[in-house]
């Protein structure tokens, strides 16, 4: 079986009918146009690129959202994207929302409950170790580098890491209160960015990326994005770019924070998954072992019981009329 | 070494009280995988650790951190016996 063949997008039909689909969505949801978030990322530049093809270029206004720990090179990244499909950008610097709403202040309080030390000028991440290899369970680390010094990993405990992550999703739903804010004002919909590995995965937060009227990348695995990026003439140096979270005061990227394994892993592993494929018939493609190809397949299945509470909708213990 | 019974009563407990196991802890095999069954995820991993560490007062090195001491009730229990 060639998973790669059988993932390779007919990336042209597919503009076309992912475009022509997101026009219909938002018809049928009785708004005019869309906003969409820019990460200066692969995703978000292609769905801007889809929403300009669908709903027109005059119909589309893209968000960039920057803040204390962006990458500067995502704000470029993000205007480059704008102007590439000829959509309308706006920066709406978030920093002082996040100051105000104290999403830093909680973070490094949360983190000098584990490193006492850390201050001004330290940068700090949080990781999984590696799922390959190992049948290890691993427990999520706290990196943290001194202004002068080293980087050191320390692992964390329960408290400390819910509360790390309880102030940085502040980011992600920041950005989407502003969002819905300008699609109020100009009767849009807002345009999700999540791929199929995200929105499968759990790789979104709830009330944040996770929230939107359409998603239209969703079923797509990531590598088909990049088929798609290039036939929706996405700059190169959005699609060159490693993929990160831009979430964090150090670097990181997506495989050590959530997913473990690099995105061409995930898509072959998440693909067999999905078909019902043996570990034996993706081990060759991904270049894994047959253990390791079982220990994706198990994180896969993890991840999806796990992260049920994110897609569930809100539960009503009565139904009404509108919901019947 | 600690008795068999009161360490799978201290570990249940700490289970049903954290984790939505349904009304019945008894419902939970002794030997079915945690986070296989659903009960505990990644972030919950983090809390039986930390938990077994307190409560228990011993320290478990990046090395333990092992399905077959880990994953159940009933390894969980053996290897506190084995540490305690």
């Amino acid at each position: 079986m060639d998973i790669p063949a059988l993932l390779r997008l007919d990336a042209k039909r597919a503009a076309e009918e992912i475009s022509a689909g997101l026009r219909a969505a938002v018809e049928g949801l009785g708004r005019r146009g869309g906003v969409v978030g820019l990460s200066g990322g692969i995703d978000s530049a292609v769905v801007a690129a889809l929403c300009a093809r669908g709903l027109g270029g005059a119909r589309v206004l893209a968000l960039l959202m920057p803040e204390e720990d962006s990458e500067p090179e995502s704000l470029e990244l993000g205007r480059t994207a704008a102007e590439a499909c000829g959509i309308e950008w706006l920066v709406e610097d978030i920093a002082p929302i996040l100051r105000a709403a104290g999403c830093y202040e909680r973070r490094d309080r949360a983190i000098r409950g584990v490193v006492p030390d850390y201050g001004p000028g330290w940068r700090a991440k949080i990781v999984l170790p590696p799922l390959l290899g190992s049948d290890r369970l691993r427990l999520w680390e706290l990196v943290v580098q001194p202004p002068e010094g080293e980087a050191v990993r320390v692992r964390l405990k329960a408290a400390s890491y819910l509360e790390i992550v309880a102030a940085t999703n502040l980011k992600q739903r920041t950005r989407k209160l502003l969002e819905y804010t300008h699609a109020d004002r100009l009767g849009y919909a807002v345009i999700g960015t999540p791929n199929r590995l995200e929105y499968d995965q759990g790789f979104f937060v709830k009330g944040g990326d996770g929230a939107a009227d359409v998603k239209p990348i969703a079923h797509l695995y990531k590598g088909q994005v990049y088929q798609l990026a290039e036939e929706l003439g996405v700059p190169e140096t959005i699609r060159k770019r490693p993929p990160t979270t831009d979430t964090y005061s150090l670097p990181q990227g997506q495989d050590e924070f959530y997913f473990s394994v690099g995105y061409e892993t995930l898509d072959l592993c998440l693909y067999a998954r999905d078909h019902g494929m043996p570990a034996s018939a993706v081990a060759g493609a991904a270049g894994l072992s047959l253990e390791d190809v079982e220990r994706v397949f198990r994180d896969i299945d993890r991840k999806r019981v796990a992260t049920a509470y994110l897609h569930a909708p809100p539960v009503l213990l009565s139904t009404t009329a509108s919901s019947a | 070494m600690k008795d068999h019974i009161l360490l799978e009563r201290d570990v249940r407990r700490f289970l049903v009280e954290n984790f939505p196991l349904g009304k019945d802890a008894a419902e939970l095999s002794s030997t079915d995988s945690l986070l296989d069954a659903g009960v505990i995820d990644s972030t919950g991993v983090l809390e039986l650790v930390g938990f077994l560490e307190d409560h228990f007062t011993i320290s478990i090195s990046d090395e333990e951190l092992l399905p077959e001491n880990l994953d159940s009730v009933d390894t969980i229990v053996r290897f506190l016996q084995r540490k305690l």
